[in-house]
């Protein structure tokens, strides 16, 4: 081995440091997650998913009120049944009253209880799922300029982490009204019990209410803190795990060991802090719960021996303080529940309010198969972004049952044409002619019908090969699938799979190889029997053996079917009734194969370079083939 | 983030040895193991014991305090003057007193139970993220990677959490309970059994509503894994579902997926509301039992108000705790199927190891030899390699090919180890790389195999991956031999572009350009292409390949394609068929023989009509 002195690994001349150029998982901050905790807009678009529930809301408000009195209560008829005569020797009626008030008002808790958190918690999942459904109807029918730009993983926080705070807003706010009202039952009923002795044991509350204020916003990011380093960590853990065996091949293993000890440590730390925070307030409340017993204990006693006050109230008033905390600490937390709602309802109606450019016109018409099959670019101008055109004034007619293949370097605009005739982008000038028809006059879902796509990426669903290959065509019988299936001959790899059309496809068909996944969505395709089919054909290296197979597929595919291709194999390319040479956005050759090559433009320099495919030829020898082509 | 900070405070031997506790306990049932692996940190978790109980007991001494005081100013009537009031003020100070040292301990029982879990917790994931990276392809092979990650999320959760929910609840509810009982029945048996009748019920309840929701919430979130794949897929493959039109199928799916997993979310929330509402209601009528009956004995003379009122209050004491026994029964079961899970996972033997005294791989000229190699995969029973044998001088390339399935990918893992063969042997330098340490042998053998996985983190980073500490120059130069030079230069931040799930999403070609500049860094003595270069184009696969070979010429190239163009230029080639070598030769000497090679390359470079037509002439 000869030795560079740059090229030796020097690891072990640092020992105990961590590598300059090292981390494991991701040291991103996630989303805001605290906003204003009061939005009116947002509230609004909120009430509208509640409003269909809005009597359950109702009654089980009603069954909080209930259901809070009678925990007024309680202490009450305590207070009152010793009061009323319960000494050695004192009768029984008033007992017997007591209890009688007693077992009502436990009965009529247990029923308002169970009301009351039964409705809420069925309307909260309701509204759960209700608000995932509507962003997901939107985003089916949202312009793919947007999806093209977002993240999956993005929307997909938004279908689950912000929809589960508004669940959790939803069930706690009833609650929240059940805690404000005994809040305030508590400071009525002992002010009214005993306005003196109400007011001193009272005192201690506004105390709490300050000390929270203060403990609440480090408190809180603590906790965030320890929230936010818990999932940096455990987003490096699915790291190791999803990376494990490039970790292996590059014989990371120690480097991260020690990272993630980085890492774990500092979870440890932000956890330790949180739990201080979250303990620290257990003695606080404690002590002023003492406080509180201590003045009713000392003064009340004072003030029976003036006579002024009966035990039984001093009873009474020994209950309530020990409830007494339990409303003001679930109303502050209710407040960073508040905050995270108002954020996370904003990012759900930033999706619920996405625009839907590409709509149906009214009286759109609906596109039927007895339409002839053409397809027209008249004049056509489009650019993602509409200062830079993708495809410049094209315009070509393919006519009923012939095949066109579209051919051109990378970034020719090949892809954008074919997306154009499924309307998934609106053109900028001139127009788009399915069948006659322009694509903005017909219904989206009649020219779906009408034009089957097969995508350079095979996109394969979970679920059996069968659900795969008849997608949404639900009058295609098992026989239609299979006779598919037969005719991209795709039969026989199915068939030995160990279900056969009923084996279930892994995540994404990982369980095929990519040829295998290719001759699905053709017969996918075929299934789905549109009189027009566009077709991109796929670039990746497939093995020669079922690259065969798919060349006949192809065929199979386009027999009395009008066909545009993103041709990338001199076969298909050849194969083709006309070719159609884009580049720059620009049509600059048109013709079948001989009489491209007479031509001798690019098409025939391209083509004499003898590579197996289009896509093959590096840059510099296609601007070597313009150049020559030009000066010709 | 204080992450690195606090890392450099410690040293760097601590993880090995928290891993290496982990390990210990093997054969314990997970229950003990688990609590003997939390009291290792014995004097946090001897304050969390100590603390629970006093704070228990001083919990139970304050209904015995308001119903003193109650008595107390019962009598002050009777018994009016200075003691009665000096009476009161001591058992207000006591009352005071007690609360404020409740509070106290009560913090120190939560807080020094939570701390035990956290240490735990950290402890555990070290162990786990050390197991997770060195069990073997094999292993890795055989299990999703989702249940590993529900195994070191959920179950180490499972695990951790069992000291402060599991161990120190029962402690507390022993002592609660227990203590409580005696001093009830003490005092008055029938009313102390009608008191105390509530609990029973409760924890039985409690309990059994606990353990439905945990089996109920298993099956949720496999309903909802189904709703979040249906969401993931759609917008995922959104082209096709434009394609097809096949919103409306989508959404039906979607409905089918939401609905039944909303039935079984009401399902879940009626068995908790039940539940709690029993427990309340059965708590409430045991306490109008104690007013009725403790009433009665109030005007029978046999106890005093003051009694009665501590009777009471100590329910109310109880409540919360009894209600949370469920959670207790709980975190057991929960503790026990995760332990069993994770130490079933920890416990597991590594198939690949150094063997005793293996040395350092030592390269001299740099032969790589298959000797007779078979291979058979765990589990399969038919050998994926059959015999083969080839030796790779430094300096040559030795290109492989044959159909999917023909065993080429598997000579490139069996080099560096990721499998170890079942007959013959492989050797660099005439080292049987089983008996070479395996971190030796990886850092010679470089394998770009065909799915390249990105970090999340700067593209510098992860073209270094394999050597955090290599120079700029030196990544910039593997970068350029790749081909990705300049497309980084392109980006706004270059070489600082943060790439992976969470940042600049790069083609196929992008990703295995990088990963051959990964292997390029480590400039190792054998560099295998595992299909490397399907996604790149066939014009800048050449310069990659004139560029490697400028770098340097002094390893041994094993290049795997499906594509010739790839490997033509290899001075040996072999055709591989069922895991056996059918053909070898230069590409000039394949192509003479006439035989699969050269059929190959005909079906490869010629258009497929003409063979159409050379089958039907035949």
């Amino acid at each position: 081995m000869s030795v560079i002195e740059d090229d030796e690994r020097d690891s072990a001349s640092y020992p105990g440091q961590r590598p300059p150029r090292a981390s494991v998982g991701s040291h991103r901050i996630e989303e805001e997650v605290f906003g204003k905790a009061y939005d009116p807009k947002t509230v609004r678009r909120i009430w509208a998913f509640v409003k269909p529930y809005r009597l359950k809301i109702y009654l089980s408000v009603a069954a909080v009120l209930v259901f809070t009195a009678t925990q007024l209560a309680i202490p009450l008829i305590i207070g009152w049944a010793i009061d009323g005569g319960m000494v050695a020797g004192g009768n029984t009626t008033n007992l017997l009253w007591a209890v009688s008030a007693f077992a009502v008002a436990v009965l009529v808790n247990f029923g308002a209880s169970y009301v009351q958190e039964t409705q809420v918690g069925h309307v909260a999942e309701n509204v759960l799922f209700d608000m995932r459904r509507a962003m997901m109807a939107r985003l089916q029918s949202v312009s793919l300029s947007y999806m093209d730009k977002t993240e999956v993983g993005r929307l997909m926080s938004r279908l689950q982490g912000d929809v589960n705070s508004m669940q959790e807003f939803l069930e706690t706010s009833v609650i929240s009204v059940g805690d404000l009202v005994l809040l305030f039952g508590i400071v009525i009923v002992l002010l009214t019990l005993d306005p003196w002795l109400g007011l001193l044991t009272l005192l201690t509350m506004p105390i709490l209410f300050i000390v929270r204020i203060f403990w609440l916003p480090p408190a809180k990011r603590a906790f965030w803190a320890a929230h936010e380093t818990n999932s940096l960590t455990n987003g490096a853990m699915a790291e190791g795990i999803n990376g494990v065996r490039t970790v292996q091949n590059l014989e990371r293993q120690q480097v991260n060991l020690d990272l993630y000890d980085d890492k774990a440590y500092g979870n440890l730390q932000t956890q330790l802090t949180g739990s201080k925070f979250a303990q620290v307030m257990v003695p606080i409340v404690d002590s002023l719960t003492g406080i509180s017993m201590a003045t009713v204990v000392l003064v009340g006693g004072s003030l029976v021996l003036n006579g002024s006050l009966q035990v039984g109230v001093i009873v009474a008033f020994l209950f309530y303080i020990q409830r007494f905390f339990d409303p003001i600490r679930s109303l502050t937390m209710q407040y960073s529940i508040m905050q995270r709602a108002m954020t996370s309802g904003r990012r759900i109606t930033e999706v619920l309010d996405l625009p839907v450019t590409i709509t149906d016109k009214p009286g759109a018409l609906t596109l039927g198969p007895e339409m002839d099959g053409s397809v027209e670019f008249k004049d056509v101008v489009f650019g993602y972004d509409p200062k830079r055109a993708v495809l410049k004034h094209v315009s070509f007619r393919v006519n009923p049952g012939e095949t066109v293949a579209l051919v051109g370097p990378t970034g020719s605009g090949k892809t954008s044409a074919m997306a154009l005739v499924h309307r998934f982008y609106e053109v900028q000038g001139g127009a788009v002619l399915v069948g006659g028809h322009d694509v903005r006059d017909v219904t989206q879902e009649s020219l779906g019908e009408q034009v089957a796509m097969v995508l350079q990426e095979p996109f394969l669903f979970t679920g059996t090969v069968l659900e795969n290959i008849r997608y949404n065509k639900a009058s295609a019988t098992r026989e239609d699938v299979i006779a598919a299936a037969k005719a991209v001959g795709a039969h026989d790899f199915i068939e030995r799979l160990p279900g056969g059309y009923d084996s279930q496809l892994e995540q994404r068909g990982s369980n095929l190889s990519l040829g295998q996944r290719q001759l699905l969505s053709f017969a996918r395709a075929l299934v789905a029997d549109a009189k027009i089919l566009v077709l991109d054909e796929a670039t990746a290296n497939i093995d020669s053996y079922t690259e065969r197979q798919i060349q006949k597929a192809l065929e199979k595919l386009l027999e009395g079917r009008t066909g545009l291709v993103i041709a990338h194999r001199l076969a298909t390319i050849r194969g083709a009734d006309r070719i159609i040479v884009l580049q720059n956005g620009e049509k600059i050759e048109e013709g079948n194969h001989d009489q491209l090559m007479a031509l001798g433009g690019l098409y025939s320099r391209l083509y004499n370079m003898n590579y197996a495919s289009f896509d093959d030829i590096p840059d510099e020898l296609v601007k070597q083939a313009n150049a020559r082509a030009a000066s010709t | 983030m204080p992450t690195l900070k606090a890392g450099r405070e410690r040293s760097r031997g601590d993880a090995r040895a928290h891993v290496a506790a982990v390990h210990s306990g093997k054969g314990q049932s997970p229950l003990l193991r688990i609590t003997m692996f939390s009291l290792r940190h014995y004097w946090q978790a001897g304050l969390a014991i100590g603390a629970t109980i006093i704070a228990a007991v001083l919990q139970l001494l304050i209904p015995r305090l308001l119903g003193q005081a109650v008595d107390q100013a019962q009598n002050i009537l009777v018994t009016a003057g200075e003691g009665a009031e000096q009476a009161l003020v001591w058992t207000a100070a006591t009352l005071l007193l007690v609360s404020v040292a409740r509070g106290l301990f009560t913090l120190a029982q939560n807080y020094f139970s939570e701390s035990v879990g956290h240490h735990v917790g950290y402890e555990l994931r070290l162990a786990f993220y050390d197991k997770v990276q060195r069990l073997s392809y094999s292993y890795h092979d055989r299990i999703h990677s989702g249940d590993l990650i529900t195994l070191g999320l959920l179950d180490l959760d499972g695990l951790r959490m069992f000291f402060s929910t599991g161990f120190i609840r029962t402690i507390l509810l022993t002592v609660l309970i227990g203590a409580g009982a005696y001093m009830l029945l003490t005092t008055d048996v029938v009313l102390g059994l009608l008191a105390l009748s509530f609990v029973p019920f409760v924890a039985w309840r409690s309990s059994v509503a606990q353990l439905t929701l945990r089996a109920t919430w298993l099956v949720l979130q496999q309903k909802l894994s189904v709703l979040t794949r249906v969401m993931d897929e759609n917008l995922g493959g959104i082209r096709v579902v434009r394609a097809f039109s096949g919103q409306k199928h989508e959404l039906g799916k979607f409905d089918a997926a939401s609905k039944s997993a909303l039935h079984l979310a009401h399902e879940r929330v009626l068995v908790r509301v039940k539940n709690t509402s029993m427990m309340t209601f059965s708590f409430f009528a045991a306490m109008g039992l104690v007013l009725w009956v403790g009433g009665n004995k109030v005007i029978a003379g046999e106890i005093s108000v003051g009694t009665l009122a501590s009777f009471l209050t100590f329910m109310t004491i109880l409540q919360m705790p009894v209600r949370q026994l469920g959670m207790m029964v709980n975190s057991f079961a929960r503790a026990d199927t995760c332990g069993q899970r994770f130490y079933g996972f920890i416990d597991q033997a590594i198939e690949i190891e150094d063997k005793p005294g293996a040395q350092p791989l030592a390269v001299g000229d740099g032969t790589l030899r298959f000797e007779n190699v078979h291979f058979t995969y765990p589990g399969a029973n038919h050998e994926t390699l059959r015999g083969i044998s080839f030796e790779g001088k430094a300096g040559q390339t030795i290109g492989i090919v044959g159909a999917p399935g023909s065993g080429k990918s598997t000579i490139a893992h069996l080099i560096p180890r990721f499998y170890d063969v079942s007959a013959g042997r492989i050797t660099i330098d005439g080292q049987d790389v089983r008996e070479v340490t395996v971190e030796s042998l990886r850092r010679q053998v470089a394998v770009v195999q065909q799915d390249t996985f990105l970090f999340t983190t700067t593209i510098e980073n992860n073209i270094a991956y394999g050597d955090p500490w290599a120079k700029e120059t030196k990544i910039e130069r593997a970068a350029e031999s790749a081909q990705l030079h300049n497309y980084i230069m392109g980006l706004p931040t270059d070489y600082g572009t943060v790439v992976g799930e969470r940042g600049v999403s790069l083609s196929g070609g992008q990703r295995q350009r990088l990963s051959i500049a990964r292997s390029l860094v480590l400039h190792p003595a054998v560099m295998v292409f595992d299909d490397s270069t399907a996604a790149i184009d066939a014009g800048t696969e050449h310069r990659i390949r004139s560029a490697i070979r400028a770098y340097s010429s002094d390893r041994v190239t094993i290049i795997i394609a499906h594509r010739l163009s790839s490997l033509m230029h290899a001075d040996l080639i072999l055709f591989l068929e069922n895991g056996e070598v059918a053909e070898r030769g230069t590409h000039a000497e394949l192509l003479a023989q006439g035989g699969r090679y050269k059929a190959l390359y005909d079906l490869q470079t010629r258009p497929a009509d003409d063979l159409d037509h050379e089958e039907a002439a035949q």
